[in-house]
């Protein structure tokens, strides 16, 4: 039989189906990923049990002295990562390192070789914590350091394990230029340190030398003294030769990535490092080869050498650098600037990253239109670029290095800049860094989302700690680290503990060059109170902190093994804190008896009393207020009632918005009580790019108005056919928030908001009507007040003008249908958010409309030889009036919206936002009254 | 905001005085709807001289000549050197070859007279040191020579030689000059009109002048002086307007203005409408503007268009009265006087059946954005109208339906170029 059921699916499968594609369907980059289904799960539920209510963004260092400890948190807050404790996730992170940063004197070499390591990026997660991490591995260069490496690791943090997984890629490119460019500061900063450093021993040798003539003198060649002194002089000059090499690997940094860890030093294009280039003195004009090259004479001699002791100090008395010191001051606020911007594009929830990139992409493709009506976020890409160009141009206009104070003189050629190849190299990084991580999306991705499918049923059933932990097993890094310094007795003890010897098995497995770590999971059961007393333990007391942690990932992957070794396990653990408190600060009897089981169950207690008084913010109303959304976003008691959108923190609920718009218009008018008399542009944020934020704020005083006066239809009919609307008042604020609010309808309207000016007081002139197409006006009672009107009724062929103080509108009538639906006072909306997006959809069609016009090759050109201008103006007239159905003011809107379209195309966005000529009409105003 | 009051304040007492003609929002005849701000001087600019059919240079009290492209706007050479304002400027073009040369000669209070390259911006040539500085130039194309009009009449070439000049005249200087046939200039000096015949030999560096006839008619100095036709030429001066005998006005002549046929001047702030074979007024308006007419223009079709110190330009158009009778009704005139003008209405009224074949001058459109007196203007046809200002501003006035054609039209060029989007 035909109609069998058995042949429809074989016909589907041989692609006779296909013939029909839906139109209406979304291409397969467009479309958002469906959430994974699970029974009866509420998709807003699942992160409820993180203890920090935001994404955040973790620095952590692993501290030689101390062990993994946090450094700092993006944002800035202590509310934003509430009772998480980042020492315990430090120490997690830290934890999972496999960067192949092998440092030290290398088998058949005679002195230390740098390693220029690759970073490497992880996922991890922690079902108890509720925490899922983008992790950043990178190692900075520090002198002083064991190894001169200092490992450091930079976390994204958030309680959605998917969006980490799903924005991966993102991520990592975003990670990795941030890395980069900590690392390239690192590098200019380490080879300054270099250098000091051999201008240090350069000096020791000479007073040596002296002192060694002296001692000769005095004793006779072969006394006791001359020959230490000449040992002493020998390890000088062995010193010196290391550091020189050091310096020569360092400045030596390869342009491109090269794979080989065996690189060799290549030739440089040309030296540019300097010593302590601050933000200020960055761009000072050190152009010139000889005015640098006298500045670095002077430097040179502006810094005096010291004389290094025989013994360098111990390891552990002196105090380390902090992250800022570690990196060039410039590179440094570079990076925490880019973290920052990180921490901004992927805040709020998933779908809307999503959203919003999706979103991103379509506007990139309409680059025609695009300029009108949408923010200029799709300008990113550029941005990206002048990053780089900006940084280019800071390289190029570096002085020159102070050359090395030495003997032999190193050649400048040798001398390659550790900087100057930042722009190439943050491209080939960052592409390296996604093919990289296609290779192995896919099952981490799979892993993930078995996980998570397990962590929401173990959500449901109700266990706070399930055992479903994604875990990342110890490198054997730490140890080693370790190794290098503990104390000679406690070496062997270490290496005969059968358990230390196992790890290494481990991670030498997991280790490999590739920077993307897949996650195992792990099944076993680890008894909740043990790990319950990790965050505890860690509470109990500041100092003894991460070298405790240090041990708890080592410790439990033990335990998972084998939950019979926990003796033994604890005990390794607390070898390896007195090995390294030995040296540190005797701290070691507590830690190790906070391992103990015994005292498991108190620690437990511990915890729990601990977080108390970490859980008082939630008690600030203030924060309260900012946080409101989330919380309702992703608590489980509002599963439902709340629209998508809502869960974009962007959004604020309509309230907020409302006190946040007064807070941002007092400012702007403090601010701009100072620069209001001077004329030139002022933007509407001070200088900011107007983004979709403020323009929903501005939604809901549009929202208020077009309630508030019922001639708003033509109020906005100004704004959309280019008239220019002067907002007319006598108090400032009130001018500004109306201003504000309908700069939502200003087409073209500047990524600065060019094309608006908030608040003038000095008479209208002809020029601002060309630059500003909506003006909020000072009007003065004083008797300069008429010379402030006269313009006004000059050039009233040319303006429409709001009196909010009388409540009146002047300008031309609007009879159309276009606008009516966007700007009718009866509407239905009642927040901000959503009428400007209602405004943004229909602004969008308009567009579209303005686009086909401009476009339709018919409507301005004649098809015939024989027709002529009016023919084609009479069939433009056809189409508008009749088969469009628009009256005389819907075509001036149309018309306008396709002269801006066609200006755009013809001359690009550079030549001026606004159009540089004033259009306008000779039509007779109405005077409209409430 | 400072402008405004100072170099305003004359428009601006104008303006609140109530206008004596509204035209109103609705002007269907006015084709510029689109206008364009050029900035770039900073003192008034007094004179616009056309290049091209797409360049224009203005000067004024800066010192500066700018050369702008009408088209876009676009400021395409700056010309500096002048210390002091510029009191002349004129276009000085030659052919050499197939090719024409336009060049542009002007004329300082710093006493220099510089022959400027529009292309490259530089001062080709220049003389300094003048004995006295150069109120007026006139370009003898013709003669290849040009003239300058200070306290003595001095003939260059294109070389900036000196080739004769005039002795000293009366401290007020030459103020207009106008090129009369068979080699002979007419200059008006203060009261007078000097006529000299330049006697010109082959190789040019001999030429003379000599002064052969003065007319000593006019009772003030003259201000303007322009060449009707071949026959005639017609002078202003403060009192009078000259046309052979004729005499009517009462007020200072600022402009006069010419197609051949019909003479226009302004007077005051009043406009009059000459015919020179009929040697009769055909049209006047007594307050056509709210301050002194300073500059007129007429176009084809019985077009007009003036400027005025009250910042404003107005077109109008020559109108047959529609009935000899009519006018006298207060009716008719109540269309273009509103309220207060009742007075003008009925001297109008009164003095339209005196004169038979009076036409009217009927307002069309008026062009507001200069903030100053509306020093000149200069017609670029389509392209435009450019207007130069007391409030340092240069206005380019365009036709918007014209300019949306040209911008369609470029849009589907660059379209095909591109091909597609």
């Amino acid at each position: 039989m035909i109609g069998s059921p058995d042949l429809v699916p074989f016909t589907n499968e041989d692609g006779f189906g296909e013939a029909y594609v839906d139109p209406c369907k979304i291409p397969e980059e467009f479309c958002v990923p469906l959430f994974p289904h699970s029974g009866n799960a509420n998709p807003w539920s699942k992160t409820s049990y993180a203890k920090f209510t935001k994404d955040f963004i973790l620095i952590s260092e692993f501290s030689e002295q101390v062990g993994p400890q946090p450094l700092l948190t993006i944002p800035d807050e202590c509310k934003v990562y509430g009772t998480f404790d980042l020492n315990y996730f430090s120490l997690r992170i830290m934890s999972v390192d496999y960067q192949a940063s092998f440092v030290g004197h290398p088998p058949g070499c005679g002195y230390p070789k740098l390693n220029f390591v690759e970073d490497s990026k992880v996922v991890l997660g922690d079902s108890k914590e509720g925490a899922f991490a983008y992790v950043h591995h990178l190692t900075l260069y520090d002198l002083e350091a064991r190894g001169f490496v200092r490992p450091f690791c930079m976390a994204y943090i958030s309680a959605d394990e998917r969006k980490i997984m799903q924005q991966f890629l993102e991520l990592s490119s975003e990670f990795s230029k941030a890395s980069e460019c900590l690392k390239t500061g690192n590098r200019k900063a380490f080879a300054n340190e270099l250098e000091k450093k051999l201008k240090d021993l350069e000096y020791t040798r000479t007073v040596l030398h002296k002192e060694t003539e002296l001692q000769k003198k005095n004793n006779g060649c072969f006394s006791a003294q001359a020959v230490e002194k000449a040992n002493e002089l020998a390890n000088i000059e062995k010193s010196i030769y290391e550091h020189k090499d050091l310096l020569k690997q360092i400045t030596s940094y390869p342009n491109r990535k090269i794979n080989d860890p065996e690189f060799l030093p290549y030739e440089s294009v040309n030296a540019t490092d300097s010593t302590e280039v601050d933000q200020e003195h960055t761009f000072s004009d050190y152009n010139s080869e000889n005015q640098s090259e006298d500045i670095s004479i002077k430097r040179r001699s502006s810094y005096t050498p010291q004389l290094i002791k025989a013994k360098s100090a111990k390891c552990f008395d002196k105090r380390l650098k902090t992250l800022e010191e570690l990196c060039d001051l410039y590179f440094f606020h570079q990076t925490m600037d880019q973290l920052r911007l990180i921490e901004k594009t992927f805040r709020g929830d998933l779908c809307y990253i999503y959203t919003s990139q999706i979103d991103k992409a379509l506007l990139k493709k309409q680059k025609i239109t695009n300029f009108l009506f949408e923010d200029t976020d799709w300008e990113d890409d550029e941005a990206v670029i002048h990053f780089s160009d900006e940084k280019q141009t800071l390289i190029n206009n570096l002085p020159p290095p102070a050359s090395m104070l030495s003997g032999e003189p190193v050649s400048l050629d040798s001398y390659t800049s550790c900087v100057e190849t930042v722009p190439i190299k943050l491209e080939a990084e960052t592409e390296e860094g996604l093919h990289e991580t296609e290779l192995t999306e896919s099952s981490p991705c799979e892993l993930m989302q078995d996980n998570s499918d397990e962590g929401i049923d173990a959500e449901m059933k109700g266990s706070i700690s399930s055992g479903e932990s994604i875990e990342v097993l110890g490198t054997e890094k730490s140890f080693k680290a370790q190794g290098h310094t503990v104390n000679p007795d406690s070496v062997p003890n270490l290496q005969l503990q059968p358990e230390v010897v196992r790890r290494r098995i481990i991670t030498r497995r997991a280790y490999s060059e590739d920077s993307i770590e897949v996650l195992s999971t792990t099944d076993s059961i680890i008894p909740e109170d043990l790990r319950a007393s990790y965050p505890s333990a860690i509470y109990e007391e500041e100092p003894p902190v991460e070298t405790c942690t240090d041990a708890g990932p080592n410790q439990i992957s033990v335990l998972n093994k084998a939950p019979g070794m926990l003796d033994e396990c604890t005990y390794v653990s607390g070898a390896v804190v007195r090995a390294d408190a030995s040296c540190c600060m005797g701290t070691e009897g507590q830690t190790y008896k906070e391992s103990s089981p015994e005292l498991a169950q108190e620690c437990c207690a511990n915890g729990i009393v601990k977080q108390e008084p970490q859980s008082c913010h939630q008690g600030d109303p203030a924060l309260q207020v900012d946080f409101a959304l989330e919380q309702t976003a992703f608590s489980e008691a509002s599963p439902s009632g709340h629209p998508l959108y809502e869960l974009n923190p962007n959004c604020l609920s309509d309230e907020i918005s409302k006190v946040t718009l007064d807070d941002m218009s007092d400012s702007t008018s403090f601010m701009s009580a100072s620069t209001s008399s001077d004329r030139t542009y002022s933007p509407v944020l001070c200088g900011n790019p107007i983004t979709v934020k403020h323009k929903k704020k501005a939604g809901q005083s549009a929202l208020r108005f077009i309630r508030q006066y019922p001639f708003a239809q033509q109020a906005i009919f100004c704004l959309l056919s280019g008239r220019v609307l002067v907002v007319m008042g006598a108090d400032e604020g009130t001018v500004r928030k109306l201003v504000n609010a309908l700069s939502i309808y200003v087409p073209n309207v500047g990524k600065y908001g060019e094309s608006v000016k908030q608040w003038l007081s000095s008479p209208l002139q002809l020029t601002d009507l060309q630059n500003w197409k909506l003006i909020g006006l000072h009007r003065m009672a004083s008797p300069t007040g008429s010379s402030m009107m006269h313009p006004l009724t000059r050039y009233n062929r040319y303006i429409s003008i709001l009196d909010i103080d009388h409540k009146t509108l002047r300008c031309p009538p609007y009879r159309g249908s276009l606008i009516r639906r966007m700007v009718d006072h009866r509407t239905q909306i009642k927040r901000g958010s959503t009428y400007f997006m209602h405004v943004q959809s229909m602004l969008t069609q308009l567009t579209s409309k303005a686009f086909l016009y401009a476009f339709c090759h018919h409507l301005h050109l004649p098809i015939a030889e024989d027709e002529d201008q009016d023919t084609v103006a009479s069939r433009r007239a056809n189409l508008l009036l009749h088969q469009l159905g628009y009256n005389e003011e819907d075509c001036r809107i149309m018309q306008f919206l396709s002269e801006l379209i066609k200006h755009h195309y013809l001359h690009g966005p550079g030549k001026g936002v606004s159009l540089p000529v004033l259009s306008f009409n000779y039509i007779t105003s109405i005077l409209y009254k409430i | 905001m400072l402008r405004w009051i100072l170099g305003g304040r004359e428009s601006q007492s104008a303006v609140e005085k109530n206008t004596v003609l509204f035209i109103g929002e609705e002007q269907p005849k006015n084709s510029y709807t689109e206008l364009q701000v050029l900035k770039g001087h900073f003192d008034i600019v007094r004179f616009l001289v056309q290049i091209d059919d797409f360049r224009f240079a203005s000067a004024g009290d800066d010192g500066l000549v700018l050369v702008w492209n009408v088209q876009t706007g676009e400021r395409l050479q700056e010309l500096r050197g002048h210390s002091q304002q510029v009191t002349a400027m004129t276009a000085y073009s030659w052919s050499s070859g197939s090719a024409t040369h336009t060049a542009l000669i002007t004329a300082s209070s710093d006493r220099t007279l510089s022959l400027w390259d529009p292309e490259t911006g530089n001062r080709v040539q220049t003389v300094s040191d003048l004995q006295s500085s150069a109120k007026c130039l006139l370009v003898l194309d013709r003669l290849d020579l040009w003239i300058s009009g200070g306290n003595e009449l001095c003939v260059w070439n294109r070389d900036f030689h000196l080739l004769c000049k005039t002795d000293h005249h009366s401290d007020a200087g030459i103020t207009a000059m106008v090129e009369l046939p068979k080699n002979c200039v007419a200059a008006a000096v203060d009261k007078d009109i000097v006529i000299y015949r330049l006697c010109v030999t082959s190789s040019k560096m001999d030429t003379s002048i000599a002064e052969i006839r003065r007319l000593t008619d006019h009772h003030d100095s003259i201000r303007a002086l322009i060449t009707v036709s071949d026959q005639m030429f017609a002078s202003g001066s403060h009192t009078e307007i000259k046309l052979g005998s004729q005499k009517q006005s009462e007020m200072s002549v600022q402009h006069l203005a010419s197609d051949g046929e019909c003479i226009v001047a302004a007077v005051g702030s009043g406009l009059y409408l000459y015919n020179v074979s009929s040697r009769s007024v055909v049209a006047y308006r007594k307050a056509a503007h709210d301050s002194s007419v300073l500059h007129t223009m007429l176009l084809p079709d019985g077009q007009l268009m003036s400027c005025s110190a009250d910042g404003s330009v107005r077109m109008w158009e020559l109108q047959d009265l529609p009935l000899p009778a009519e006018p006298a009704s207060a009716g008719f005139f109540g269309m273009w006087t509103f309220g207060r003008a009742s007075k003008h209405a009925s001297q109008q009224a009164k003095k339209v059946p005196e004169v038979p074949g009076l036409r009217t001058l009927e307002l069309t459109g008026d062009l507001i954005g200069h903030s100053g007196a509306v020093q000149m203007f200069v017609n670029f046809g389509d392209a435009g109208l450019v207007t130069c200002s007391a409030d340092h501003l240069v206005i380019v006035w365009k036709n918007g339906e014209r300019e949306s054609r040209a911008r369609s039209l470029a849009l589907f060029h660059k379209l095909e170029q591109n091909q597609g989007l």
